[in-house]
């Protein structure tokens, strides 16, 4: 196992080497703005433009730029500066990760919570077949339910009770489809149709209907701080939890239908497995042969995208950080791409390059030790 | 002589799909006593595994009727609630299945399975219920057994994981152990050798076995009595012996004569049954069986035999409407050599003293 891991870390190495390649010839083939102009001022001369393309060493060979930075890069651990701002690359990037993995880590913290209970509950009753009694009680159960927002309404003024009757309607279309759907579980279908609508959403639609509606400064119901209100861990904790929510909730939603599908996907084809039916022949509990023989077994695909994902996420939300105006490094790549600002775009590159490669290789281990059939 | 150990009392199992109600189990009936065992023989699709697997319970599901009862103890294990009857799966009545390999939980280690099965019926310590999974993975003949006990399934043989199965049978001294096909996945040493260790368990523990399988060789090794199921129906039981010597129903001649020997020569060819297996959907009318059966009459087809016993001989029973002493006949002439073609003949009213047997008075309805 050790020469493995050793044995993909000196690939994972080759791999980013050919990573920084590849963005240097990105840049130099691809039409991009001229660095050099862009740093030059207002209707440069040539001279300027000579100038400075020759103090950001641009006028060298490519391969000489290519060679250079790989040394200043492992000896020096310098990331080089940006065209733009003069600013050491690594420094930019350490100050905008945390904001990146803050809202990583809560998304998917977010995501697992919801996203596998919906997925084995699905699983587990989706050959149940509820007696027309119960779904009648459970149409009726519903209409009463309607009583809530107009309390809310009555009491506590229309902006609550209207986001009650919303959220009522949503379930009501959900309820009523089910009523008249005689196949499968009614929770399940449901569960599934609610995942699959959040699977096609864009992220940065949702993100923008979310603000829409509920963004303190904008929204229809002012509840939670909008886009823009970031601010660090240890500046204000508080203010930092209550900024990250909605890009959670976005973020994590999304992908918890895609959790809730996957595992509920992976978990029926689990349970019919020779080895359950040991299980129950054994005498073992039901809710235990779900977990400890079910859910075991068919978490494992679950557990190679979610490693994937995070190290997607790492790299940097694009569309969220942009949606809700976050500093992270998503947002910092873009900008660098449109001005050109190559070795900021490098080290993000990089940076994103390399969380795939060790999520890869974390994912492969862990495999190896949830499957004991998997040696190396 | 005490009550028997299991007596399963007109058992049907019935399954209500889109295509229609498959009768897996069509009313049968047999006894096992305590440290006897009962071999229940017969082709895919005979509703023998569907049989033991509503033994335990495992066939309660949305689309099934389950009638008729499984005395155990006292106890009525089709309307036993689902709770008791879990207390009971893996305690007092055990269950082995087919293929060891899919059966055992392939991530987790052979010591935690093994545990396992102690621990759902037992409350003792892990070190206690440890301990009890090295030991029965000894009683099971496995060597190193404190080292093997960490071992995964797959780390194992297919003999050695059908013993680990047995080892998880026997943890909790089961009284009554079904064993689904337990050789049909290993080949023919070891087979011979996890039966010689069915039979030294069940002389120490003193449990009764049912054994299933389509192997008329394994049953002939290990059971003291063989009931033949076709088409959900047992259609012979007798004790071994007599199957062998003296069978009386077409199907199981059928069986018998198409077991390879080694005595024949090598030119001769062997003699399946014609035709397969009938749909458990749309059963043939009358007896299920005269589609295939090279003696049919045209009663036949519209009679449904019942399961009756022999003239003189109650243990031996047999469901089939030709008359006893033809089938004798017909059975002297199959271990005399002649093929069925020529036997159909003593089938025949003008031969026979009695056609159709004991005839029973109204048709039965098919399903």
């Amino acid at each position: 196992m050790a020469q493995y891991v050793i044995r993909r870390i000196l690939w994972g190495i080759v791999l980013l080497l050919l990573v920084i390649l590849l963005t240097f010839l990105v840049f130099y083939v691809f039409p991009a703005a001229n660095p050099a102009a862009l740093r030059a001022g207002r209707q440069p001369s040539p001279q300027v433009i000579a100038y400075i393309t020759h103090e950001l060493g641009l006028d060298k060979p490519l391969y000489t730029q290519f060679f250079e930075y790989v040394k200043n890069l492992v000896l020096h651990f310098n990331l080089g500066y940006s065209y733009y701002s003069q600013e050491s690359v690594l420094s930019l990037i350490v100050s905008r990760l945390p904001a990146t993995i803050s809202l990583t880590v809560g998304a998917v913290v977010l995501w697992l919570v919801v996203g596998i209970p919906v997925g084995i509950l699905s699983a587990v009753v989706h050959d149940r077949q509820l007696a027309q009694k119960t779904r009648l009680k459970m149409l009726l159960a519903w209409i009463g339910c309607a009583l809530i927002p107009l309390a809310l309404i009555a009491l506590a003024g229309s902006t609550w009770g209207s986001i009650f009757f919303f959220l009522w309607g949503l379930v009501g279309i959900v309820i009523l489809i089910s009523y008249f759907t005689k196949k499968g579980d009614f929770m399940d279908r449901s569960a599934m149709s609610v995942a699959l609508a959040f699977v096609s959403m864009p992220v940065f639609w949702l993100g923008l209907i979310v603000l829409y509606l509920f963004a303190s400064d904008i929204g229809k119901f002012p509840i939670l701080p909008g886009a823009n209100t970031y601010v660090g861990l240890t500046a204000d904790p508080w203010k930092w939890f209550t900024s990250l929510l909605l890009p959670w909730i976005v973020l994590g939603a999304t992908q918890a239908a895609i959790y809730s599908r996957l595992l509920r996907g992976s978990l029926i084809e689990t349970m019919g497995e020779d080895y359950i039916r040991t299980a129950r022949a054994k005498g073992v509990k039901e809710p235990r042969v779900i977990w400890r023989h079910g859910v075991r077994a068919a978490i494992t695909p679950v557990i190679t995208v979610l490693g994937i994902d995070i190290a997607a996420l790492l790299g940097g939300a694009v569309l969220t950080e942009t949606v809700f105006d976050i500093p992270g490094i998503g947002r910092l790549n873009y900008a660098a791409i449109v001005n050109t600002d190559i070795p900021i775009v490098q080290g993000t590159v990089l940076l994103a390059a390399m969380f795939v490669v060790v999520a890869n290789i974390i994912v492969d281990i862990l495999y190896a030790y949830l499957d004991p059939r998997v040696r190396y | 002589m005490s009550d028997p150990l299991l007596s399963v009392e007109d058992l049907r199992v019935e399954f209500h799909t889109e295509d229609g109600v498959v009768h897996a189990v069509d009313g049968i009936s047999y006894q096992v006593d305590a440290g006897k065992t009962i071999g229940i023989v017969g082709e895919s699709g005979s509703g023998k595994s569907v049989s033991s697997l509503t033994m335990l319970g495992l066939t309660r599901t949305r689309t099934a009727r389950i009638e008729g009862r499984i005395m155990f103890e006292g106890k009525d294990l089709v309307a036993l609630p689902d709770e008791q009857l879990r207390g009971l799966r893996g305690n007092d009545v055990a269950m082995i299945f087919q293929d060891p390999l899919s059966s055992l939980h392939p991530f987790h280690r052979v010591g935690w399975q093994l545990m396992e099965a102690v621990l759902t019926h037992r409350k003792v310590s892990k070190s206690a219920a440890r301990t009890r999974a090295i030991d029965l993975l000894e009683l099971v003949g496995i060597p190193d057994p404190q080292r093997r006990v960490n071992g995964y399934p797959h780390e194992f043989s297919g003999g050695m994981r059908q013993r680990v199965m047995i080892a998880m049978a026997l943890a909790n001294e089961p009284k009554l152990l079904i064993a689904d096909e337990p050789t049909t996945a290993l080949d023919v040493t070891v087979q011979a050798q996890i039966l010689a260790l069915l039979e030294s368990l069940q002389q120490r523990l003193g449990m009764a076995i049912i054994i299933i399988t389509h192997d008329l060789g394994v049953v002939a090794e290990i059971a003291d009595e063989i009931a033949v199921m076709y088409a959900g129906r047992i259609v012979e039981k007798a004790a071994t012996r007599e199957i062998f010597t003296a069978p009386e129903h077409p199907y199981t001649w059928g069986l018998l004569k198409s077991i390879p020997r080694l005595d024949t020569p090598r030119t001769d060819e062997l003699e399946p049954i014609a035709g397969r297996p009938p749909s458990l959907i749309k059963r043939p009318s009358g007896c299920f069986f005269h589609p295939r059966c090279p003696y049919v009459r045209d009663a036949h087809r519209r009679i449904d035999p019942q399961l009756e016993p022999l003239p003189g001989q109650p243990e031996h029973r047999v469901a089939c409407l030709l008359a006893s002493n033809v089938r004798a006949d017909i059975w002297r002439g199959l271990e005399a050599g002649e093929a069925p073609s020529t036997l159909r003949k003593l089938a025949e009213p003008a031969h026979a003293a009695a056609v159709g047997g004991s005839e029973p008075a109204t048709t039965e309805e098919r399903g």
